[in-house]
């Protein structure tokens, strides 16, 4: 009884000595052959499921090249949904490994909350949408308008920037999910719908009739885009960042994923060379094989294939490249990609 | 002492002393355990790199809110904030209690009536809202009232001063000028005298039995005193009249259709558990008295008033303390609705731009814990007062 009683005892104490050995994120992503990655619930052209339950978007695309850098395959990722209040939550507790969900890159995010952004894939900016028959072809005649937005995102601080510069008076109708924010703009309760350009874009597409509505021309903030990683965690940081360069810089030098496999096995060109795989050997500093850029390109595709697929021009999303800063840097965008050697 | 044996055998096996020594080892282990957690806790927030302490609450906040009952502005702090949103829940939940209370009371008075049709119509009511989860509600309310709402250009009105639209309701707003003063000390005297006619009559009619009309005479004495001071002073009260500017209406005092769906929803609802409860208090009161009550020759109304409802406020005041808490706690679910209460402003918002979690859910929780426990004291007291009356 007495001895019964002392090993229940002994079993509890012991539950508290045992501390946790924190092993690195990417040790613990190739021993279990996956990894999770934080996306939203469903914005068209960045990470949206279809009706079989498979994800698409620019920002899937970012999760898929990191799977193929590892594991040579796009497929090891699990998507996690997420709304813009729990991402951040999920990313520091664990319960993702990387967060890829149109999150803009800020100070505050940088430095308070312990993570880390990895890079940049999309540049955007804060705009209105207004309905057609309203009238107002400028975000400076919003004065006393509703306005109705997401709940903690970088939008509501840059809406209360804006307003207060201006002068104007406005009216924050603030909900917690993106839909919700929708079907109030659609029935009517706010005047305007604000947040990023290409979310407008991407959620005209859900509205009840889309060509009702128009997207004021005014850019009233910065916002790039990009994955999110925690902090201290080095190496992973490094694989999600150089998987994301690879891509800005094989479209660069023109190896895209219909002819990867051809130019790689002609090309002179050394820079080719070496995001094909076939010299340079870069990928032991990253703690992966030869081929990850290779296999990146050849089964993702460069950033020009996954911009054009998602949220290119031909797609419902339609946002044009050329003129804005996604374009290349040659071509008068802000796209630049640090050497990959 | 004689007889008493310290040998080891019998300190080991001795009942008492085994107690001692569990509850010790229990102790312990809890202790042990929230030490763990807090330390686990802190050290990891330290090597991830996650800000902590309360410093964040004096930086500005720079979002605004819909609706604030104190000035706010985005550089007010995020201890501003703070107080707006526990301001707004307090609001809801003040209002919530209020007509739930009200609503509550009379669904289950009406639920014992002998009129069949009525008895039934207030079953209906509690069946139904009982079991439809409140978040249901919720939304039923906000979308099926916006929808029927019309846009602000094509607002129902009243005497062109009174609009409803789906931005909400737009009240003229009285702005009371010189002598607004006097009005309100008028208004606190004929308070104070009409709570000196309510003793002095309760005094008489224990005397001489004979009644008084107190309520319609307080009435009219406010009333009275009101408008001879409204006169004395020339009517100095101007109202700010709501006006259509550019998309919405400027002036007046606005009900934004966040609160009034929240509260309508909280209030139903929870009046629908306040009816069992009240029903449950008259039924606990034995019918001796009603009967008694009959043959004394009081009418329905005053057997209600002066002998059931005293008595059975006993019984009714514990679990109507408990909805009350529930529906204070059930106020956070503004968040699903644009309702800028405590949980959406600060535990939503203000988490989202500064990362620190676990001060500000800890500060939520707090709130809600000090709302609740302040509201079962004051239940108790009135409760431990209708005690003594009875008596």
């Amino acid at each position: 009884m007495i001895i019964r009683k002392l090993t229940i005892l002994s079993a509890i104490i012991s539950l508290f000595t045992v501390s946790a050995a924190t092993a690195g994120t990417l040790d613990t992503v190739k021993s279990q052959g996956f990894f999770n990655c934080g996306v939203s619930q469903g914005v068209p052209g960045f990470s949206n499921p279809d009706s079989d339950g498979n994800w698409s978007g620019i920002d899937v695309d970012v999760c898929r090249a990191v799977s193929a850098a590892i594991f040579g395959t796009p497929d090891n990722v699990k998507y996690v949904p997420l709304t813009a209040k729990e991402r951040f939550t999920a990313l520091q507790s664990g319960e993702i490994d990387v967060l890829s969900r149109n999150t803009t890159w800020t100070l505050s995010r940088d430095a308070q909350i312990g993570l880390e952004f990895a890079g940049v894939n999309f540049y955007d900016g804060q705009g209105f949408m207004v309905r057609s028959d309203s009238g107002i072809t400028s975000a400076m005649e919003l004065d006393g308008a509703s306005v109705c937005t997401n709940l903690g995102t970088t939008t509501e601080l840059n809406m209360a920037d804006f307003f207060r510069a201006n002068g104007m008076s406005y009216e924050p109708v603030v909900f917690e999910k993106a839909d919700e924010v929708v079907n109030a703009y659609d029935e009517g309760r706010c005047d305007t719908y604000t947040t990023d350009k290409s979310g407008l874009a991407a959620q005209r597409t859900k509205l009840a009739d889309p060509d009702a509505h128009v997207v004021l021309p005014e850019t009233i903030s910065k916002e790039p885009l990009g994955p999110v990683v925690r902090e201290g965690d080095g190496d992973w940081a490094d694989i999600v960042r150089w998987s994301l360069n690879a891509m800005i810089e094989a479209e660069e030098f023109g190896l895209d994923k219909g002819s990867a496999s051809s130019t790689c096995a002609t090309t002179g060109n050394p820079v080719v060379a070496r995001l094909c795989g076939k010299e340079g050997g870069n990928g032991a500093a990253l703690n992966l094989g030869d081929s990850w850029s290779y296999d990146i390109i050849s089964q993702v595709g460069n950033y020009g294939d996954i911009y054009e697929a998602n949220v290119g021009a031909n797609t419902p999303v339609g946002l044009a490249r050329a003129g804005s800063p996604n374009a290349s840097y040659k071509n008068g965008g802000v796209l630049y990609a640090p050497p990959a050697r | 002492m004689q007889g008493r044996d310290l040998s080891l055998n019998n300190i080991l096996f001795n009942r008492s002393v085994q107690g001692i020594f569990y509850q010790i080892v229990t102790l312990a282990l809890v202790i042990l355990a929230v030490i763990y957690i807090v330390d686990n806790t802190a050290r990891n927030m330290v090597a991830r790199g996650l800000a902590s302490g309360f410093e964040f609450l004096g930086v500005e906040a720079q979002f605004d809110i819909q609706m604030t009952l104190i000035e706010y502005s985005p550089t007010s702090t995020y201890f501003d904030s703070f107080i707006v949103g526990l301001l707004n829940t307090l609001l809801v939940a003040g209002l919530g209690i209020f007509v739930a209370t009200i609503v509550g009371f009379t669904i289950g008075i009406a639920r014992l009536s002998s009129n069949w049709l009525v008895a039934k119509l207030a079953e209906a009511y509690i069946e139904v809202l009982r079991n439809l989860p409140l978040l249901l509600q919720i939304f039923f309310w906000y979308f099926a009232v916006l929808r029927a709402l019309p846009k602000p250009k094509q607002s129902l009105e009243l005497f062109d001063s009174f609009f409803l639209n789906n931005r909400g309701l737009f009240i003229p707003d009285p702005i009371f000028g010189e002598g607004g003063t006097l009005i309100l000390y008028s208004f606190i005297a004929a308070i104070i005298i009409s709570i000196g006619i309510a003793a002095w009559s309760r005094q008489r009619q224990n005397k001489t039995g004979q009644t008084f009309p107190v309520f319609y005479s307080s009435v009219g004495l406010i009333i009275l005193f009101v408008f001879l001071s409204l006169f004395a002073t020339g009517f100095p009260v101007t109202f700010d009249y709501p006006e259509l500017k550019g998309f919405n209406f400027k002036g007046g005092i606005k009900l934004i259709p966040e609160l009034v769906a929240l509260t309508f929803a909280l209030s139903m609802y929870t009046a629908s558990f306040i009816a069992e409860v009240v029903r449950a208090g008259i039924q606990a009161v034995s019918l001796g008295q009603t009967e008694a009550a009959r043959s004394l020759g009081l009418n329905q109304g005053q057997i209600l008033r002066l002998v059931i409802i005293p008595q059975a406020l006993r019984v009714i005041v514990p679990p109507l303390t408990n909805q009350y808490l529930n529906l204070t706690k059930n106020s956070s679910l503004a968040a699903a609705i644009a309702y800028p209460d405590l949980v959406l402003v600060f535990a939503g918002t203000a988490l989202m731009q500064t990362g620190q979690a676990i001060e500000i859910i800890g500060m939520v929780m707090g709130v809600y814990l000090l709302l609740s426990l302040l509201t079962s004291i004051i239940m108790n007291l009135f409760n431990r007062f209708m005690r003594v009356a009875e008596r």
